[in-house]
Parts: C-alpha cells; structure tokens; sequence
C-alpha cells in the first residue's frame, strides 16, 4: 500500500527524467536524510560519531569513487587507496603551505591531484584490460605508497615519516586538528558528501553515465557505435580519482587525524572495493548500504559477545570480522551478485505489486 | 649529468668491479623467481582450468605454511603434519568447489574473481583466528631441509649458497617436472588440459567438470605448500608474507594467464631484475625497498608495448 | 540495366537514387597470411539499398567492418561523400554518420532499452561534464531535446511498452529491434545492417523487412545490408554484391545477380 504508484503520470520528458519518478521514493530519502542531517547529529555520542558516523561517510564517498570507475566504466581498479593516500598528502601540503586556505576548498581542490594521478594510471587502459588492468592498477597502488615513504617532502619531513593534521578554523570554528569537535566534523564531511553524491547521481544518470556503461558493457559496439574509448575510460579514472581523492582528504583530515603511508595500502583499497561489491556495483546507494555494513560489522562483532557476557579479545575480534567478511562477499556473490542495492529494488518492486503479486 | 652517472654508469661499474657480488644477487633473485613461478604456476592451473582468476592462490601458499607449522606445534611429528596439511588442502579444494564454485558457476568472471577474494579474506582470518597472527618459524630441520651453506669462490671472491636455498630450486624444479608429466602423460591431466582448451567441448566428451576443479585446486594447493615450505624457510610464517603472494600478479601479466612456460620465465625474469634494480638502482638512488613495486611497473610497461604479454598470441578482435 | 550515370538511377519501384555517397576501390584484407577481402571495388549510392551476400566466410562482414572503421585494409581506399577516407577510428566514422547494427546482438545488456537508444544519440551531444554533473543548462536542454527524437524513433519501431526494460530480459527478436532503434536514433547518413534477420521467424522477418524499407522510405536512409535469406535480398535491395572467398563475383540488380553463372556456381556448387 505504501508503494501505490497509480495515479502518477508523467506530462514531459523533463519529468520522466527526474529522480524520483515515484513518489514514495522521495519521501523515504526525506526520511533518511532529516536522520543523517538532524537526528544523528543531535543524538549521537562521541564514540558513535568516530566509530560510525564519520567513517560510514568516509568510506562511502571512497567506494562511490571507485565505483563510478569500476561499476559504470567497467574498469577494476585494486589501487584505491593509494589514490586516497594522494588526495590526503595533497591537502596536507596545501594547508601546511597555504595556513590561510579553507579547508573546504583545499578538500575539494586535493581532488584534483588524484584525479591527475589517475588518469596517468588510467592511460593504460586502453590498451590493457580485465584482470590485466586490475593488476596494473596494483603499480599504482605499490608506488605510490612507496613514494608517500620515501619523498619526505609530502610529510614535510617529520621523524615519524606521518603526517600530522594540523589545527585549522573556518569561521573560527575549529574543523580540523585535535580540538575540532566530532558534530563539527561531521556536518563538514556530511556537506561534502551529499554534494559529491548529488554530482554523481547526475553524471551517471545523463550522457556521461550512458557512456560509461556503454563502455563497461560492450566496448567495440561502444566504440562502432561513436564512443572514443580513451576519452571515455579517462574521463571515469579523472572522475573517480578526483571522489577518491577528496574522500582520502576528508578520511585523514576529519576523521583520523594522522595518517602514516601504509595507512593507504592495499587492505584499504580492499575495504573500499568490498564495500562497492556487497553494496552494488553500479548503483550509487549501494555504497551507502555497503560502508554501513562493513562500518558496522566490527563493532557488532564486538559488542555482540559481550552482552552475552562471553569474554573476546579485541584480536579475535579483528580476525573474526576479516573472516566473515570474507564469507560475507561470497554469501553476496550467491545470493545477488549485484548486491545490497539489488536486493533493495527487488524487494522495492515486491513493495510497489503488493498485495497483489501477479 | 650526475644523474644520468648514477643511473646509467655507476651500477654497471659497480657490477664489474665485484662480480661475485653480482653472482650472489643474480642467485638471491633466481630463489625469489623460482617462488614467484610457483605461486603464479598454481594460478595460471587453475585459470586454464575454469577461467577463475584465483586471487587467493598467494594466500593459500601462506595458509598451506601455516597449517603445517600449527599442526607441529601441536605435537604431531613432521611429516606426519605434511600429510595432514595435503588432507586439509584436498579438503579446502573440495569446500571451495561446492560452497563457492558450484553455486557461481556461469556468473561473469568478474564476479568469481571477486569471490576469489572473498576466499582470501577467509582464509587470512580463519588462518589467524587458529593459529594466531604472529611471526613462525618454518620447521625446516624437521623436514631434513638441510640448512648449512656452501661457499665458493668465484672471480677471487666470496659467494655463499644457502643449502635451503639449493633445496628450494631442486624442489621447485621436481614439481614442475613431475607437474607437466601429470599434465601431459595421465588421463586426468590431459583431462585438465582439455578443458583449459574448450571448457564445452569438454564436458561434451564426458569430462566431470567438479572432478576436475577440486583436482586442479588441490594441485593448486599442494604447489602452496611447498612453496611455503621453502618461502617460510627463508622467511618465517605469517600473513605479512601476502604482499610476496601479489609478486605472482606481474608474474602472470608477464607471463599471459595462461601459459605455463610463461608462469615459470616470467618469475624468474621478474625475481632477478628486481633484485638487480634494487641493488644496483633502487637503494643507491631511490632509497630503497623498491622491491614493493618494481615487478607491477615492469609489467605495466612491458604491457604497454604488448598488450597480449610476452608468450600471448596477438588478439584479433571481432564484432 | 538502369541508367547507371554519375547523377544516379531510378529503381523498378520508382525510387530516385543518387550519386555515389560511399565508394571501396581495391580493398585488401589480411589477417597474418589468411586474406579474408582480396581486391575488392563496388560503390554504395544515395537512398539506395544494397546488399552484400555470399557464403559463409566470404569476407561480407569483413567488408562491412571495412566500412565502418572497425577494420583496416591493407590495401585501397574508402571514399566517401567524393573525398578519400583516411584511416580513422571507428568513432569517427560513425560520427561521420555511419550507424549499424551487428551480427551477434552489441546490445548494452546493463542499461535499459530507452538508455541503449539514447546511446545512439551520443554523436549529437555536446554538453561539457561540469553541465551535466549539475544537471542544469544546455546538458538538461540536450537530455529533454534527444529525448523526442529517440522517442519518434521508438514510436517508429513499435517498442514504446518495453521502453524502460532492461535489454537482458528482452526476447532475441526484439533485442534486434532494439539494436535497430539504436541505429536509426543516430539519424544516419548511411545504414549497415549486419545480417538483421538471423535467427528470426518468418513474421519477425516480415516485420524487420517492412522497418527497412520504411527507414529508407521516410528518411531516405541509404542501407547496406549483409543477409543470408536469399529471399529477402531479392526483394528489398536495389542492387547486390556476391562475395566469395574474399573476392567479388557479382555486382548488380537482384535479377542481373540471380541469372550470374559465377554466383549459381557459388551458392550450388559447381560440378566437376
């Protein structure tokens, strides 16, 4: 019943188009969204805003980057999280140079490092593709957490070879450094999210997202049919990087605080691609429902035993949840292998039939 | 011009000047390959076999390790342990056929490699959550790995062969052997053959698809125990190890998915040069540890030029 | 014969053909030592539509993958529209205006039939990235104003009530619609149709004759066609060309090609 769409009929192309074609769609992202901007907020305690809030919009923001370029484009990448790694020492040297620059545009500006990293590592791809590319993205990945070590110029040549984030006002209000507030925080990374997502939604959903599944799909037919390839492929490293980067950027200057090189290694650029498959590759609200699972996983892990009063060490913790996540992707890959987000418009479809099936 | 001095003059005449240091390189590498051609041997088994980029065959090598350090550890003798493990390899092959493969089976490849992964994740927590994260000892004595070393004298100088380094070449090269007789000689390795050929073809004649995944994994895993055998020998057991199980990647983009002469020059080619590079350029330049990427961006340029890796046919392309 | 002068001909039906839109001279193929077009000349005039038959393995899709930029000869030139065509991606020629559809369906399996006909669209559009990541402006203007002409195009092929079904669930003869649709929604100057009737029934052929011969009725599309059913050849071509093994046999009316002794020989076999 609350799925009814009878009565909903579309007068232009223009509103065909639109976002929500159905209605009760929009009143449930109303929903989700006066939760992410009000309730949460008001409600949530420290510890939920460092273990779960903060990080689930980090890690989202990561796996829309990757998924644009892997899930639309087709173009597995395994180095994520050095491109994460690029976006944040970018930030960091910026605000180390520039004191006086907002934070806001530093984030959004780091982007752009990546983005040209990316399509330096994206030039390949035409050339080489499937699981090759996949491990020649694998070099970027080992250079350039190589390179975040070895050129002491990116942490401006600090003994511990970390970098250290700064303390940095906007509006004279702390965001950044030791004693930014969590909610301040939060709302920083909220805003730069819901814009990253609202570009992506629209770049997916026109021409250029036509392109990139076209690509993904079938790329001779893509190419016979007036796709230049090279153009299409880069456009999705550019792209991708640039979310990837901003998402590094936001990951240590809102959320960590510091960050060493092997912070960006491979196991991160694995959590972001695993969030991306069990939420859905090609769907933007996959990855949302993606990062709240593997977010969230640990911590039930943890909390689950001990309100059972059963005693588990924080390593048995740490190998439990790598094991189930492991089964937890297989388990996805048999039940729907086009993930959460699949699942969510199965049973949507379910909702909008109901209560008569056939 | 100083530069190009260190880049292009310095390491030659330094390989001039102490030849028996370059032999001890080029043997250091020539270890490390051989290991690289093994893991990537098991991969390339595997993807002829059923077209699954086995992204966990490096793990498995570490898992195999580990299994037969913990079993000693319990107090069963050496060798016994050895069996025991190639019983849990035979039963790992067998799970991962029917929990992971058969339900998959027809699902795009990118969608098993990714199980492959998952398979991964598995196993490094399962490994870890038995028999602990922290750094093991191989029990490379108790195998009769003998671990003394020969010195020669070449050119007037000094090279030290490790006998366990000896034992790991000799080993590697007796599997590989024994692996192409099996390929090439039995019914159920020209079996496996077939259907590296023509997977429908092959069922068509009556070849047991199941039959042969859980053989080609359980081979998989026996060429992952002993290469962790003698990797752990050099390096002791843990999953820290798992960034030597990627060097099998560049391996194989070398090398071509599917080509097992491919596997075994490949590794060696990439175990040498980087050692090479590493001593000769990377540490005297760029600091070192290059070791970490060298091989991918190898790969990576060698791809450029030919996209179809070094013992790939060309790729026609039709519509 | 017709008269087959530079300003064109007029068919048995009355149609008016043109002159020389595209134009093969000596066209060599290779692939390593294996010719697959050996030597090759026929044109391709405007409206007209014109077939190329032949056995299996005669090189007919070869020739047309020529033609659309997927593959390059070894030898001869492609003239179109009475200039040289240099070497060109595929991607150029179709922007050309060159649009096809393929033997094996190249449908976009993860998108939905509306979004695979907009794809044909792609050469028409323009709208930078930044106008299209805020949905504003000349990109939202490009969305809605190519949105009516692939429309036109889905009315045209009858497939309004599968509009937004993703082409993995679609039935074969309708994927081939689509496929169709695809093509016709780049507005082309020149049609290839990679065997549009394999593995169709009698009606789905009947159907796909009749939007054949209305694409180049209403629009005035000129087609070439590569197809098996000698039948249907017959019937909707203006003029033919016979290959086999790689070389050309036969050139002209479906009546000049049907009474040809190289092309019975061909198709019957010859007796020895």
């Amino acid at each position: 019943m609350l799925f009814r769409t009878a009565g909903q009929f579309k007068t232009s192309y223009l509103k065909d188009q639109t976002l929500f074609p159905v209605r009760q769609d929009a009143i449930l992202l109303g929903i989700i969204l006066a939760f992410a901007w009000v309730i949460f907020p008001l409600t949530a305690s420290e510890f939920t805003f460092q273990t779960l809030l903060i990080p689930v919009l980090v890690y989202s923001l990561a796996a829309l980057g990757l998924n644009i370029l892997t899930g639309y484009a087709g173009q597995l990448s395994l180095g994520t999280g050095a491109f994460m790694g690029v976006g944040a020492y970018a930030c960091y040297k910026m605000i180390t140079i520039f004191p006086e620059m907002n934070l806001l545009v530093a984030v959004l500006m780091s982007g752009l490092f990546s983005a040209f990293i990316g399509v330096l590592f994206g030039l390949p791809s035409l050339r080489i593709k499937g699981f090759y590319l996949a491990i020649a993205t694998l070099a970027a990945q080992f250079f350039l957490v190589w390179l975040f070590e070895k050129w002491a110029w990116l942490y401006n040549y600090n003994a511990s070879g970390a970098i250290q984030v700064p303390h940095v006002e906007m509006l004279g209000t702390p965001v950044a450094g030791p004693q930014a507030a969590s909610m301040t925080q939060y709302y920083f990374v909220l805003v730069v999210v819901t814009l990253m997502t609202i570009l992506a939604i629209n770049l997916t959903r026109g021409t250029q997202g036509r392109i990139w599944k076209a690509t993904r799909d079938m790329d001779i037919a893509a190419e016979l049919i007036g796709i230049n390839l090279l153009k299409s492929k880069l456009t999705a490293f550019a792209v991708s990087s640039y979310i990837v980067g901003v998402s590094g950027a936001l990951f240590v200057f809102l959320w960590r605080g510091a960050a060493e090189p092997n912070l960006f290694d491979i196991p991160i650029s694995f959590r972001i691609l695993f969030i991306a498959i069990i939420g859905g590759l090609g769907s933007i609200m996959g990855n949302y429902m993606g990062a709240i699972l593997i977010v969230a996983l640990p911590v039930v892990l943890k909390t689950l035993p001990e309100t059972f009063g059963i005693p588990i060490s924080s390593a048995t913790v740490e190998h439990l949840n790598v094991m189930v996540v492991g089964a937890l992707i297989v388990f996805f890959l048999i039940i729907e292998p086009h993930g959460l987000a699949r699942l969510w418009t199965l049973i949507r479809e379910k909702f909008i039939i109901w209560p008569f099936p056939h | 011009m100083e530069l190009l001095n260190q880049l292009f003059v310095n390491p030659f005449v330094d390989m001039v000047a102490a030849p028996d240091f370059l032999l001890q390189v080029l043997w250091e590498g020539l270890v490390s390959g051989v290991l690289y051609a093994l893991i990537a041997l098991g991969f390339v088994l595997i993807f002829r076999s059923s077209r699954i980029f086995n992204f966990a065959q490096g793990i498995m090598v570490v898992f195999a390790a580990l299994t037969l350090v913990g079993l000693y550890a319990m107090g069963i003798p050496a060798w016994i342990s050895v069996v025991l493990t190639l019983g849990v390899m035979l039963m790992l092959a067998v799970t991962i056929e029917r929990v992971v493969l058969r339900p998959l089976v027809g699902q795009p490849d990118i969608i098993l490699f990714m199980a492959t992964i998952g398979i991964t994740l598995f196993l490094i927590g399962f490994g870890e959550l038995i028999f602990g994260g922290e750094n093991k000892q191989m029990i490379t004595s108790e195998l009769g790995i003998p671990t003394g070393a020969f010195e020669l004298n070449p050119f007037g100088g000094f090279l030290l062969l490790e006998q366990k380094d000896i034992t790991a070449v000799i080993g590697a090269v007796s599997l590989v052997i024994g692996l192409l007789l099996f390929l090439n000689k039995t019914r159920m390795g020209r079996a496996v053959r077939a259907l590296g050929d023509d997977h429908q073809a092959a069922l068509s004649v009556g070849i047991s698809l199941r039959t042969i995944w859980v053989l080609v994994w359980f081979i998989a895993g026996v060429i992952a125990l002993v290469t962790g055998v003698v990797w752990g020998a050099r390096a002791g057991v843990s999953f820290a190890l798992e960034v030597i199980a990627y060097k099998a990647l560049p391996v194989l983009m070398l090398g071509g998915l599917e080509s097992i002469t491919g596997a075994i020059i490949g590794g060696l080619a990439i175990g040498i040069l980087e050692k090479l590079f590493e001593i000769y350029w990377g540490q005297p330049i760029m600091g070192g540890n290059t070791e970490t990427w060298f091989a991918f961006v190898l790969a990576l340029i060698v791809l450029l030029f030919r996209p179809q890796g070094l013992f790939g046919e060309k790729i026609i392309e039709r519509v | 014969m017709n008269d087959m002068s530079q300003d064109g001909y007029v068919t048995e039906d009355g149609r008016q053909i043109g002159g020389v839109m595209m134009e093969m001279k000596n066209i060599t193929l290779k692939f390593g030592g294996v010719v697959a077009i050996e030597d090759i000349s026929f044109d391709i005039r405007e409206g007209e539509i014109r077939a190329i038959i032949g056995p299996n393995g005669a090189g007919k899709s070869s020739m047309l993958n020529v033609i659309s930029g997927f593959y390059h000869p070894q030898e001869g030139e492609v003239w179109f529209h009475g200039t040289e065509r240099p070497a060109m991606k595929p991607y150029e020629v179709a922007r050309q205006g060159v649009a096809r559809t393929f033997q094996n369906i190249a449908l976009f399996e993860g998108m939905t039939v509306l979004d695979n006909v907009m794809t044909g669209r792609l050469t028409h559009m323009k709208s930078g990235l930044l106008s299209q990541a805020i949905w504003w402006g000349k990109a939202l203007q490009e969305e809605v104003k190519n949105r009516e002409v692939v429309e036109k195009v889905i009315d045209f092929l009858e497939i309004q009530s599968i509009r937004k079904t993703p082409v993995g669930r679609l039935p074969y003869g309708l994927k081939k619609r689509v496929e169709l649709a695809r093509a016709l929604a780049a507005e082309p100057k020149l049609l290839l149709l990679d065997e549009p009737m394999a593995g169709m029934n009698v009606e789905e052929k009947e159907d796909m004759s009749r939007f054949i011969l209305d694409v180049n009725d209403e629009f005035g599309t000129t087609i070439a066609l590569i197809e098996h059913d000698m039948g249907v050849v017959m019937d909707l071509s203006d003029r033919v060309v016979v290959m086999d093994y790689g070389k050309k046999i036969g050139d002209g009316t479906p009546d000049e090609v049907r009474n040809n002794q190289d092309v019975i020989d061909a198709y019957l076999g010859v007796a020895h």
